[in-house]
């Protein structure tokens, strides 16, 4: 049986290499994608809890949870597309038009 | 007809609303038609109302009409309500009469004018406030009308206002007034305070129960509202914007600034005659400023070459008159003279008016002369409101000047009468020198003016004839000596007579005087106006170089009433100087420094403290996100250790 630590310690490795891959990476897709994974690792926590729990609560939340996860997505990758048709680039260092 | 007293300020509101809106769209002949309808429609139910109230007993000839509460708070309780007795009655006929006759004479007179509906709408406004303030049954609505002629009267002297001097004349007759008004204001708040009401029957039912004769609140409040009757009167020392206001349009100077509105602060008076009669000192002080400003615009009137000034001065001379009759306790003759003098007054001016229109808008006098065969109508007409200004007899200024002057000297004391008679003198001297230098003599018109002379036409000229018909046979209502003769007098003392004024007033004709005294000082009076037409017959027909030498010879006197005694120049230095260095000085300390000093800084504080957050937007998503993880670990950090 694998202990319910293990499970959030992955979690977190999970979060915090997204964490870390949103602030460091550059390109919009991969900033994207870390993202996601911070989505994941915390689906991983709740499904743990869920389990060792004995509670349907967290898997519920899950569901929600990739839901919003897949409407983002969707809404997230047309404004990268759309931003790239203008700018030419998913370099986020280069898209800093949004200030005073 | 008396429940539908509201309908004679009505009428003229009605003109007021629909020149107002559709004025600019109308052709002219349906403007003045509908403003001159309305005025006089209000005079028909002036009219209708007057005979039913001769068919009441003398006694019970006093009548209120409340239409509904206006401001009920409290204690503090005001209606807009008409109070109907022979004073009221005598104001509204006269306002709605003769501005009735004036608007006709407008119709004509200002027909060439682009601003035609504009006039009217303003001159129906002016009537409406008028016949409000003479019908008003509370000092708080009686105050409405008195701002609301104030406020007419300052459009209408700047009714020409691309003309500086007009619009600066306006200006100076508004805030003259205002001072005047104050003291009217905080009589109406002292009143209020000492009789918990502000209606004119309830006060002056409560005015002899709670003060003896000579209380000194009774003082103040009757000083007060003096001070605003000097303001809209045009008296001592508050009377300079009278001759400036001669500036708007000539029946405006009839109607406004010698027929009615001037006459307001006389009409008050009379109306608070119960306060007054218990405040001797401030019928003492009435009469003083009255004879005082009678004698003194006079004077100044002898030596203006402006044909409208001079009537300005007499105006403001006429009106010292009618204080000094309340002064010595003589409502009824001041309102009799006020009547009268509506008449000659308005005829004087709009004859005025007729003769510049000849002249193609000349004023000086001394670009006149012989103008008699040239305008016959206006000439006679003028004569005969000049010989009523004079007091000949049998015009209607006799009986009223008589009457002021008798009653100054049985009720006043021979200082008053003599003060009086000199004025009078003045009077017939100065109005028959207009006559003569306007009408007589050689002609000094300009020669490019002089072949285009005529006779005004008869929408003019008929309202002159008529208003002769009224200076004529004016003064018959008031027949002196005569008993019953008098119907004015008789009409009108109800108005003044409760128990405690009868009593004051019984005590003043205690001296009586025979018959033969009277008519022997009515004979002086006459002498002393006849002596008057001979000087100034001998200054401008025979001797006509004299004025000249005259002047030359007492060059003094001479100056000091050309220049109207440098009281505008006094005043100059006084007041307004003071007063315009005060403004300066808060424009460029107070406003200038403290306020947008104040208001600046707070923006400029707001604009620095952005200047510095702005940096703070960096359009970085990834700085963003870490300012976020920052807060996170922060809050997380701090759940964490404590």
């Amino acid at each position: 049986m694998v202990s319910l630590s293990s499970y959030l310690i992955l979690s977190a490795i999970l979060f915090s290499v997204g964490v870390v891959g949103f602030i460091l990476r550059r390109n919009a897709i991969i900033i994207f994608m870390s993202i996601e994974l911070m989505l994941n690792a915390a689906n991983l926590a709740f499904v743990a809890f869920s389990r060792f729990l004995n509670s349907m609560d967290g898997q519920i939340f899950v569901f929600f949870v990739m839901t919003v996860a897949a409407a983002e997505a969707a809404v997230g990758l047309a404004i990268i597309i759309a931003v790239f048709r203008t700018q030419e680039t998913v370099n986020v260092d280069e898209i800093n038009l949004m200030k005073w | 007809m008396l429940d539908y007293v509201g309908l004679i300020p009505l009428f003229p509101a009605i003109g007021f609303a629909i020149n107002l809106l559709f004025g600019r769209r109308m052709p002219k002949g349906i403007v003045g038609f509908i403003a001159c309808t309305a005025i006089g429609l209000s005079f028909l139910v002036s009219l209708l109302v007057f005979a039913d109230l001769l068919k009441l007993e003398p006694t019970s000839r006093s009548l209120e009409k409340v239409l509904y509460s206006w401001i009920p708070s409290g204690e503090f309780q005001a209606n807009v309500g008409f109070l109907v007795d022979p004073l009221s009655m005598v104001m509204m006929l006269v306002v709605s009469g003769v501005s009735f006759i004036i608007h006709i004479y407008s119709h004509g007179y200002m027909h060439e004018d682009r601003d035609f509906s504009r006039y009217f709408t303003y001159l129906n406004l002016f009537v409406f406030f008028m016949l409000l303030l003479v019908s008003a049954n509370n000092f708080l609505l009686m105050f409405v009308g008195w701002e609301g002629v104030g406020l007419c009267s300052y459009f209408l002297i700047g009714f020409w206002y691309e003309k500086k001097s007009a619009s600066d004349a306006g200006k100076k007759a508004f805030i003259v007034n205002r001072i005047g008004d104050y003291g009217f204001l905080l009589a109406i708040i002292l009143i209020f305070v000492t009789f918990q009401t502000i209606d004119f029957q309830a006060v002056f039912a409560a005015a002899p129960e709670k003060f003896s004769v000579g209380s000194g609140l009774l003082t103040l409040i009757t000083l007060l509202l003096f001070m605003g009757a000097t303001g809209k009167s045009a008296q001592i020392p508050l009377y300079t914007w009278l001759p400036d206001a001669m500036e708007g349009p000539t029946p405006v100077s009839a109607l406004i600034h010698a027929a009615t509105m001037v006459t307001a602060g006389v009409y008050m008076v009379a109306r608070c005659s119960v306060l007054f009669i218990m405040a001797p000192t401030s019928l003492f002080v009435v009469a003083v400023i009255g004879v005082a400003t009678a004698i003194f615009a006079a004077s100044i009137g002898l030596a203006q070459n402006d044909i409208k000034r001079v009537l300005a001065y007499s105006t403001i001379s006429q009106i010292g008159y009618m204080f000094l009759a309340c002064g010595v306790g003589a409502f009824a003759a001041g309102i009799f003279h006020l009547m009268t003098h509506a008449f000659f007054k308005a005829l004087l001016f709009l004859g005025a008016g007729s003769v510049m229109h000849g002249l193609a808008g000349e004023l000086d006098m001394r670009k006149m002369g012989n103008l008699k065969p040239h305008m016959p109508r206006t000439y006679w007409t003028f004569l005969i409101a000049t010989l009523a200004i004079s007091g000949i007899f049998p015009f209607a200024g006799f009986f009223s000047k008589d009457e002021i002057l008798w009653k100054a000297l049985t009720q006043g004391g021979y200082t008053f009468w003599l003060v009086g008679a000199i004025a009078a003198f003045m009077t017939a001297t100065y109005m028959f020198r207009v006559v003569f230098l306007t009408f007589h003599g050689k002609s000094r018109v300009d020669p490019e003016v002089a072949p285009h002379l005529h006779e005004s036409p008869g929408m003019m000229t008929g309202p002159l004839i008529f208003l002769a018909i009224l200076s004529t046979i004016g003064g018959f209502v008031g027949f002196p000596i005569v008993e019953g003769w008098n119907r004015f007098n008789e009409f009108l003392s109800p108005a003044f007579a409760t128990p405690a004024t009868s009593m004051a007033l019984k005590a003043a004709e205690a001296g009586h005087h025979s018959a033969g005294f009277e008519i022997a000082m009515m004979v002086v009076s006459l002498v002393i106006a006849g002596l008057g037409i001979l000087f100034a017959h001998k200054m401008y027909i025979k001797d006509p170089s004299l004025p000249d030498r005259l002047a030359e010879s007492y060059k003094g006197p001479y100056q000091l009433i050309a220049n109207k005694y440098w009281m505008d120049e006094i005043y100059h230095f006084l007041f307004i100087g003071p007063a315009i260095r005060f403004s300066v000085f808060l424009w460029n300390i107070f406003d200038d420094i403290l306020v947008d000093g104040t208001v600046n800084g707070v923006a400029a504080i707001a604009r620095g403290g952005s200047e510095v957050c702005k940096r703070l937007q960096t359009g970085y998503v990834q700085n963003y996100a870490l300012s976020i993880l920052v807060g996170i670990v922060l809050i997380i950090g701090y759940y964490f250790f404590r």
